[in-house]
């Protein structure tokens, strides 16, 4: 008998579908404002004395709360909010109450009940232009890197020519792409390539010949550019993280995106002044020996102190070591002066870098330099004759510390000479969150306010009501008994959709809501398709039952077809869109795919529950 | 047999190109003279958008701006006279979004809510254009290949045409009403192409089908009956995807406006093209029914060649 669909077959349907229905509940249950409160070091334990102060103070600020509790070992707390807008003014309240050394956070906590958690069903996350919050682009400086390293070489094959007692004059180009070296007889330049060679492999060598000798010519290989680049990167992204986890916010999000950009998103986040702060300053310290005084010009610079007061300083041109060496740092007061200082801990290469250099220069001094990007302006005039402005990014290196090197220095050590106890808390805190391989600039940015967000999810629910409600209406106005079931198959593909979105926990986006609003047009596309056909072939004679069976398998070809070629404009919109442009190829893509699960296996079935095995005069379509 | 009223749809092909050909000439134009009204997204630069609680004479919003030294810089509102757009062109510093609400909340009494902040370095922009139209010729490329492979040359010839023709069109609308064309809209092109390449898809589909089935018809004939008895399935669903992007166009808000206007444009001009263009070009084409015959087999011959 034609248009029976075998019992296996509705029992899958009805086992995806309430599948589906499991895992997009939580959607359901709107999630509390909440403040989130942890301590500034993991030593700092939110316990039932901290908690309490907490519900005082806020009861004493007449702020309705609930459902406090202490998180797992004690790290954080949780203490739910009756009212959104109460949110900002609670999370001063708690700061205030519990004073420095504890995070507060603003957050949204989960109502998503128990057993729907413990198997995994949580709701969609939401964009930044949903839930409020700061995005930044930044672009880490990779030439940065490249020109230090190169310095690094340049430092590196003096030193092995020097021991080797190869003599030739060594030196950096001014552009900074290659290093030179120059040597007085054929012999020399063959030694030292050969030296240099098995201690650098990475270089490549160039002879040159020409007037002024026998010449060589060391460039980075690309190979070894590419891994400087991703290395600056990954470090970058790696201090961001923790810079991010110092500011407090939850469910942050750090992310490379291309060659060498990062994105970071802090949602919930108002304050993008205190964010970029602490993540753009990109500081970052040298430890360079004072120069002697017999010391050529060509091997020493003149510094500024931070403190202009003290004037300037000279100090060797070579790198004892750099930031990224820091493991720790800690704000603290010299016990016998109590000054404050920060106490310094390096990784363990950097420590025997430190003690091989500080070993054969005590007494001398050793200088300490921080670097700080900055960018000045500069007026220009551009092609349209418009006085334009150039931000141009620089490097400001001055002074923090200049102190006689007293024994050979290890792992730990410490700096002295700062001004006062809080800006040994911030050196230290911007050094903790680690340093950076490369300065970053700030390339992008995008804050939306709360009230923008809430309204934005408001208006994209809406849309989506409305416009489902209008095609509702007229499939049952046009198509009758079939039109009804092409609207519980929309009414499944969405539940299917959000489904699918919460799972994979894809976030929703304004786009993406968009997105949702397309597909609800589109997927009865499918629908339409069959029952266009089926139309047809009853207007050719076709008996109903045989109508149906020729429409689903007639229309099935031009469904495949349609839907792939859309498919593959989707994917090819998320691999090059990025943020917002992804969110909407996300929900595009799921929606074809669960559109064309209801229409062509979903409605096949409700049709033959209705209308097959049995003689059927006519079809109300 | 209860034979369908066929739809001489060719009939007026030679119009319908005309007007497609009049419609593509105005669009180019006015592309090549004003070019797009590019959104921040690609120019890169400030946005500021700020909620005054009493309207604020956009006079005012202006005087501030300039007296604190902000020059060139675009006040508009932005949906409702409460709501007040500030755009500056790049160059001033990445900390302005901070420093404009200072200003602006300095002499005003109503209070001020600051909506939205967004930063778009020049670097960014211009990749951004280039990602954009990188995205466009791949999409418009793999289609190619795949109605190539899955139909016939001719076919994707037909196809890409139709969706060159449509993304032109909206663009070209977009450029003559000088509307903001930021990544939304970008993405609504894009989507543009998904759906009006559905359509056109669909309609290949029946001539295919029809080309191999109907004996003794001219190619025009057996368009207009393909196009006929595809033209219900093709104005329902426009209708209904139209029907839910004027719920998104009225009701989605300001951020999602240009997004439902570009595909309410291209979702038009899909249905048009899928009729006209697609077909016009595969009777341009010369279709004959030996295009669509799977080749036979012809090993036997080919081995006994000496």
């Amino acid at each position: 008998m034609l248009n029976k669909t075998p019992v296996w077959k509705y029992l899958l349907i009805a086992f995806i579908v309430s599948v589906g229905f499991f895992y997009a509940a939580p959607n359901l249950y709107t999630p509390d404002p909440a403040v989130q409160i942890s301590g500034e070091s993991s030593a700092t334990l939110i316990d039932d004395k901290a908690l309490s102060r907490v519900t005082e103070a806020l009861q004493e600020a007449g702020i309705e709360y609930f459902g406090e509790e202490i998180g797992d070992k004690a790290k954080n707390a949780l203490i739910r909010l009756q009212h959104r807008d109460d949110q900002l003014h609670a999370q001063s309240v708690i700061q205030r109450a519990l004073g420095d050394g504890y995070i507060v956070a603003l957050n949204l906590a989960s109502t998503t009940p128990d057993w729907l958690s413990s198997w995994g069903a949580e709701p969609m996350k939401l964009g930044l232009d949903l839930s409020g919050g700061v995005h930044f682009l930044l672009e880490v400086d990779t030439q940065a890197a490249l020109a230090k390293r190169m310095e690094f070489y340049n430092t590196g094959i003096k030193r092995q020519l020097r021991e080797e007692k190869i003599r030739g004059f060594v030196s950096l180009d001014e552009q900074g792409g290659f290093i030179r070296g120059k040597f007085k007889t054929e012999e020399l330049r063959q030694q030292a390539s050969k030296k240099i060679r098995s201690e650098y492999p990475e270089l490549v060598r160039e002879d040159i010949s020409g007037d002024s000798g026998y010449q060589l010519r060391w460039t980075i290989s690309e190979a070894k550019i590419k891994e400087i680049e991703d290395y600056a990167v990954g470090q970058n992204l790696t201090t961001l993280r923790n810079r991010v986890n110092e500011l407090g916010v939850s469910e942050p999000l750090v992310q490379r995106q291309g060659r060498n950009r990062i994105v970071v998103e802090l949602p919930g986040v108002q304050d993008t002044a205190e964010a970029k702060r602490i993540l753009g300053k990109t500081a970052n310290l040298e430890f360079r020996l004072e120069a002697k005084l017999s010391a050529s010009s060509a091997t020493r610079e003149e510094f500024q102190y931070r403190d202009e007061r003290r004037g300037t300083a000279w100090l060797e041109r070579n790198v004892v070591i750099t930031g990224e060496r820091v493991a720790n740092a800690a704000a603290g007061f010299d016990p016998q002066t109590s000054q404050p200082e920060v106490n310094i801990t390096l990784d363990s290469e950097g420590g025997s870098m430190m003690h091989r250099v500080t070993r054969n220069n005590i007494k001398r001094r050793l200088g300490v330099l921080f670097i700080e990007r900055k960018s000045r302006t500069r007026y220009e005039i551009n092609e349209a004759g418009e006085e334009v402005a150039v931000r141009i990014p620089y490097d400001e290196k001055r002074i923090i510390s200049l102190a006689t090197i007293q024994s050979a220095l290890g792992v730990r050590f410490r700096i002295t000479g700062l001004d006062n106890p809080a800006e040994a808390a911030e050196l230290a805190l911007l050094l903790r969150a680690g340093a950076l391989a490369a300065p970053m600039d700030f390339v992008e940015e995008r804050t939306v306010g709360p009230s923008l967000g809430a309204e934005n999810i408001q208006l994209g629910l809406m849309s989506v009501q409305i416009g489902l409600t209008l095609v509702a209406a007229f499939m049952i106005l046009y198509y009758r008994v079939f039109g009804v079931i092409a609207v519980v198959g929309l009414a499944v593909n969405m539940v299917l959709l959000v489904a699918m979105m919460s799972l994979m926990s894809a976030t929703l986006t304004l786009p993406g809501i968009a997105g949702v609003v397309l597909t609800v047009g589109m997927a009865v596309d499918a629908n339409v398709l069959i029952f266009a056909r089926i139309k047809e072939e009853l207007n050719n004679r076709m008996s109903p039952q045989q109508a149906i069976n020729s429409g689903y398998e007639r229309a099935f070809v031009a469904i495949m077809d349609a839907n792939l070629t859309t498919l593959l404009v989707a994917v090819i919109l998320y691999a090059v869109g990025t943020g917002p442009v992804r969110g909407f190829a996300v929900t595009l893509s799921l929606g074809i795919i669960t559109s064309m699960f209801t229409a062509i296996v979903g409605s096949r079935a409700l049709v033959n529950l209705i209308y097959g095995g049995r003689k059927v005069g006519k079809l109300s379509i | 047999m209860s034979e369908q009223k066929i739809i001489n749809f060719m009939g007026q092909r030679k119009i319908a190109a005309g007007i497609s050909l009049i419609l593509l000439l105005l669009s180019i134009g006015s592309l090549a003279i004003k070019g797009l009204n590019f959104g921040l997204d690609f120019t890169g630069g400030t946005l500021v958008e700020v909620n005054y609680s009493v309207a604020e004479p956009l006079q005012n919003v202006r005087k501030t701006l300039e007296n604190a030294g902000y020059k060139g810089a675009v006040v508009v509102n932005f949906g409702s006279d409460t709501d007040v757009l500030v755009r500056l062109p790049h160059g001033h510093s990445d900390q302005l979004g901070n420093e404009i609400i200072q200003t602006l909340s300095q002499d005003v009494s109503s209070e001020i809510e600051l909506r939205r902040v967004e930063f778009v370095g020049p670097q960014v922009g211009d990749e951004l254009k280039e990602q954009g139209g990188l995205a466009m010729l791949m999409a418009l490329g793999l289609v190619m290949l795949y109605v190539a492979l899955r139909f016939q040359f001719k076919f994707s010839v037909g196809a890409v045409s139709a969706l060159i023709h449509d993304v032109i069109i909206t663009l070209g609308i977009f450029s003559i009403l000088q509307v903001d064309f930021d990544l939304t809209v970008l993405a609504a092109v894009l989507a543009v192409i998904g759906y009006s390449l559905n359509d056109t898809i669909v309609v290949s589909d029946r001539i295919r089908e029809n080309f191999r089935k109907v004996r003794k018809a001219s190619p025009i004939e057996i368009i207009n009956i393909s196009l006929t008895e595809t033209l219900a399935r093709t104005l329902v669903t426009s209708l209904t995807t139209l029907l839910v992007l004027i719920a998104l166009f009225v009701f989605g808000g300001e951020l999602i406006h240009g997004f439902a206007m570009a595909l309410l444009i291209g979702v038009f001009v899909g249905t048009y093209s899928s009729i006209y263009v697609a077909a016009n070009v595969l009777l341009a084409m010369d279709l004959t029914k030996e295009d669509l015959i799977p080749p036979q087999k012809e090993g036997g011959e080919v081995d006994e060649l000496p």
